[in-house]
């Protein structure tokens, strides 16, 4: 469900709903099976018993290696917490994927964009942080749009290599364009009145909890979005079928500019939520890049409920890592998982085989 | 192969081509391109005797990177493979040699051509799983850009190659060409790097024109199809990563001898992928040249840049100290170029000449 | 002498079946037409005999020696090739060296396999357009360089996947000679799909006629153009013979 896969990729499609078999209004599907893109029940059954499996013994893992119940209890809890921001932001990645087919590497240098907007306008006004979502979600908006028109779309843009290659280049401008207007120099954005409290005895901040919540809203949001409106249908009717939804009189063009633009904007707000959480630099979007990678490819590439589910997994795997590596290099057990789902279950964890 | 053939007739129009028709080319093109290749090393070695020493440092900084666009043209190129992690490969070149050297005293000659081996061996092992999972497109491009940010991580966090850290070259009395150590402006650097390119270029060029070279060539136009003529895919495919690798290699193992020091950034961040594939994308994938363009625009676009900063005109004022700038101009020229001139400067200036 | 031997060879696609069941042999020499409506699953048959494809069952005996789902590239140095329906030509290669690809498996000097390569050229009538890009080929003659590159593996069996297709009728008549020539002179094998009945009626030993996915008969030309079945698995399809 809500996979709005990509058929192009003949060998390695993820199965990809048709467009006419999308649920009538009124008549909502099973939400865990909305959550995890199909199959039969007993199929889903055995899915997420094998996944939970895998945590429980990774846990058990972790437990045994630290002896501290509570290490590993504010591991799993911040893991779960950040894993929501790693969701949204994979959500905007793998919504291009889907539609356009376009592995977006400049995803993580416009998630730095957004955050030095929300810097400098925290910076030149003295707005409280979140409000920043007002402007910085807008421009990343219109950022993507400008993109996908002005160097996505039409011919040149043309083949998936030279796709990769210009966003591949633009991230490189924007990372280099913020480090010439800003420097290297670290920043950060903090937020009033920010508070912590226990959870069972595990520490967490606001910021963190708000980050959470706010990142499985917009989730929401744009899975409604997806879903139940009209727009949404023609995103899906697109990424399904490019030639026949134009026959139905569909603007493809169109909708991919605002695919992209709703894309990049998940981006955005994801940035302001985690501006506060984290020192801003120039660079800090390789980083995010990477990781919402493979969290696109464990979710299914195009799936965009499995990037929310595989974002909180991910954000998992990378504190439970932290523990086995004794503090270092959090994003090594990603890149284990990723290694091994990438050949083994390349549609994701939730896509059927091809 | 005798018997019946079918009658002409279908001969280019208005060529009047008659009996065994068309003429080959009159020097086959290997024997001219290495011919050519000959005269630009020739007209190279007197340059560092010519220019100041300055731009000494700009020139090997363009063999380095001409090393590295090699290697990758021949897998991604060559072969459209499309890499997006050969840091992988420029690493374990630099480290093998860094790690030889520093540790066991193993002249970096020696830790080049380990550091060939073992870029070679795990690209094949990466390539084989690749290959034989069928990765492709976006698939392959994600994966090899992951194999080599792993690198990278394990690199930074383990011991015995000094995590973050890295190495340096520990310093020597005078000059050695046996440890390639030389006087900071020293001419030798470059031509040992021009030799080391020089090589690589012939290398290619042979295989481009060699059994293996035809195949792969033919995979990359159909795979299907050059399967259902016999072409043993997996094994060329495989032969052609490690080539690229092992050039790549070198490139890594020199660069840490010029710069006396390797870090896991300096030597598996993205940056070096993105810069193997800007260097040839701006040049001309798959053709034998472009390399060598890409690299001189590339490799002295940062000296411009310093050279402008130095004393910047008056908009550019705020620049100063900050850098940036020579990364984010050669990103604008790969984006132009990919959407201006998609087969480079000197594949369309190739298509340009032969129309 | 069985040269190729296929024997309950079946074959899903996502619970579609393309075949089932598929059986027979063909002795060394022989010229085999194979027919059916579009959709029958000729295509996916050569696929699977050649190693594109996998079947789900079955087996394939090539000169008694088992090569299900080998690779097709073994296959086709094997001595088992194939051409496509829809033409592949090496784009970024001249007519001569998409030939010379195929010519190159075993090894031998540069000067005999240039010369090799012209032969198999010039037997197919495209000497004059050796040099040239094959992107510039029109479609007869990519029709021919597909059959060219298929010859210069010298094979023992060569399946044809609609070869006149896209020709004119005086395109047609060299090809079917140089095809009846193959066999005498080479002794080459030959699985032939095609949609011109005159022409499978006049070069075919046997027909086999495929109908979703199951042999649906099998014999000379005229016995299997007047069985009931046949005619009924045609109808509804243009007459047999009649597209040119």
């Amino acid at each position: 469900m809500s996979n709005i896969g990509n058929q192009k990729g003949a060998a390695l499609a993820p199965d990809a709903e048709a467009p006419g078999a999308a649920s009538p209004r009124g008549k909502a599907p099973h939400p865990l099976r909305a959550a995890l893109g199909g199959g039969g029940n007993a199929a889903i059954l055995k899915r997420v018993a094998i996944i939970g499996g895998a945590l429980v013994i990774a846990i058990a893992v972790a437990l045994l290696k630290s002896g501290s119940g509570l290490v590993v209890w504010q591991s799993v809890v911040t893991g779960l917490l950040m894993g929501g921001l790693y969701g949204l932001i994979a959500m905007g990645l793998t919504l291009i994927f889907g539609v356009l087919d376009i592995v977006n590497f400049a995803h993580g240098a416009l998630l730095a964009v957004a955050m030095f907007i929300a810097f400098g306008v925290v910076q030149g006004t003295g707005l409280h942080p979140y409000l920043t979502l007002l402007v910085a979600v807008p421009a990343l908006f219109l950022i993507g749009g400008v993109v996908h028109r002005g160097l996505l779309s039409g011919t040149g843009g043309g083949s998936l290599e030279n796709q990769l290659l210009i966003t591949l280049g633009l991230s490189l401008l924007l990372e280099n364009g913020l480090l010439m207007f800003f420097g290297a120099e670290p920043k950060t954005v903090t937020l009033p009145g920010d508070f912590q409290f226990g959870l069972f005895g595990a520490v967490v901040t606001g910021a963190r909890l708000y980050a959470f919540v706010g990142a499985l809203l917009l989730g929401a949001l744009l899975f409604w979005l997806l879903r139940r409106t009209r727009f949404g249908t023609a995103i899906r009717a697109v990424a399904a079928n490019g030639p026949g939804a134009e026959l139905v009189g569909i603007n493809v063009r169109r909708i991919h500019t605002l695919t992209f633009a709703i894309g990049t904007a998940c981006a955005g707000a994801a940035a302001v939520l985690a501006a506060p959480l984290i020192t801003v630099t120039p660079t800090l979007g390789e980083q995010f890049n990477i990781t919402a990678f493979v969290v696109v490819v464990l979710g299914g590439m195009g799936n965009v409920g499995g990037a929310l589910v595989g974002g909180l997994l991910i954000g998992l795997v990378e504190q439970l890592t932290t523990i086995y590596m004794d503090g270092q290099s959090s994003l090594l057990g990603v890149f284990v998982v990723f290694v091994v789902v990438l050949f083994l279950r390349p549609q994701g964890l939730f896509g059927r085989r091809a | 192969m005798t018997g019946i053939t079918i009658a002409g007739g279908t001969g280019p129009a208005g060529r009047g081509g008659t009996g065994r028709a068309t003429k080959a080319p009159p020097l086959r093109p290997q024997n001219r391109q290495l011919a050519i290749l000959l005269v630009l090393l020739l007209v190279a070695i007197p340059l560092p005797l010519i220019l100041p020493s300055a731009q000494g440092a700009v020139a090997v900084r363009i063999l380095i990177f001409l090393l590295m666009a090699v290697g990758w043209n021949i897998m991604s190129g060559f072969g459209g493979m499309f890499s997006f992690g050969h840091a992988a490969y420029f690493g374990l070149g630099a480290y093998t040699s860094a790690y030889l050297l520093v540790e066991h005293g193993v002249s970096p000659w020696i830790g080049m051509l380990a550091g060939m081996a073992v870029a070679a061996g795990v690209a094949v092992v990466i390539g084989y799983f690749a290959f034989r999972y069928k990765l492709q497109g976006a698939y392959f491009a994600l994966a090899t850009f992951a194999f080599a940010e792993m690198l990278r991580l394990i690199v930074t966090s383990t011991e015995f190659t000094n995590k973050a850290v890295g190495f340096s070259v520990p310093l020597i009395q005078g000059s050695s060409l046996w440890k390639i150590q030389f006087a900071a402006d020293s001419p030798a650097y470059f031509w040992i790097a021009l030799a080391l390119a020089g090589l690589a270029g012939a290398a290619s060029i042979l295989f481009l024109h060699s059994r293996s070279g035809r195949y792969v060539t033919a995979i990359r136009d159909d795979e299907l199809a050059a399967a259902s003529l016999g072409t043993p895919v997996m094994r060329h495919k495989l032969m052609t990563v490690a080539l690229s690798a092992a050039i790549t290699a070198v490139a890594g193992a020199f660069y840490t001898q010029y710069y006396l020091f390797v870090n896991p950034d300096l030597a598996f961040g993205s940056s070096v992928s993105i810069q193997a594939i800007a260097t040839v994308v701006i040049g001309g994938i798959g053709t034998v040249w472009g390399p060598v363009v890409g690299a001189i625009i590339v490799g002295s676009l940062s000296d411009v840049t310093a050279t402008l900063l130095r004393t910047p005109p008056d908009f550019l004022n705020f620049l100063q100290g900050r850098s940036g700038l020579d990364v984010a101009l050669y990103a604008i020229l790969l984006i132009l170029i990919v959407r201006l001139l998609p087969k480079g400067i000197v594949g369309t200036a190739m298509a340009r000449w032969r129309r | 002498m069985t040269i190729l031997n296929v024997t309950g060879v079946g074959k899903d696609f996502r619970g579609l079946r393309a075949l089932s069941e598929v059986e027979f042999e063909v002795g060394q020499g022989e010229i085999l037409g194979i027919i059916g409506p579009n959709g029958a699953g000729k295509t996916t048959l050569f696929n699977v005999i050649c190693g594109a494809l996998a079947p789900d069952t079955g087996r394939v005996l090539f000169a008694g020696r088992d090569v299900t789902g080998r690779s097709p590239d073994r296959i086709a140095r094997a001595g088992m090739v194939r051409t496509f329906q829809l033409m592949r030509p090496f784009g970024s290669m001249s007519v001569l060296e998409n030939v010379s690809l195929a010519a190159q498996h075993e090894r031998q000097p540069a000067r005999r396999l240039r010369e090799r390569s012209l032969e198999v050229v010039e037997r197919v009538g495209l000497g004059q357009w050796a040099h040239r890009p094959a992107t510039e080929l029109p479609t007869a003659g990519l029709k021919r360089l597909e059959l060219a590159r298929a010859l210069a593996m010298r094979p023992k069996v060569l399946l044809l996947d609609e070869v006149l297709a896209g020709l004119v009728p005086a395109e047609r008549e060299p090809v079917l000679d140089l095809l009846a020539d193959l066999r005498e002179q080479d002794g080459t094998t030959l699985l032939f799909i095609e949609h011109i009945m005159a022409a499978v009626m006049r070069l075919s030993d046997r027909v086999l006629v495929l109908d979703q996915g199951r042999v649906l008969a099998a014999g000379s030309a005229e016995e299997v153009t007047s069985d009931p079945r046949v005619i009924e698995a045609y109808l509804g399809e243009e007459p047999a013979g009649a597209e040119g």
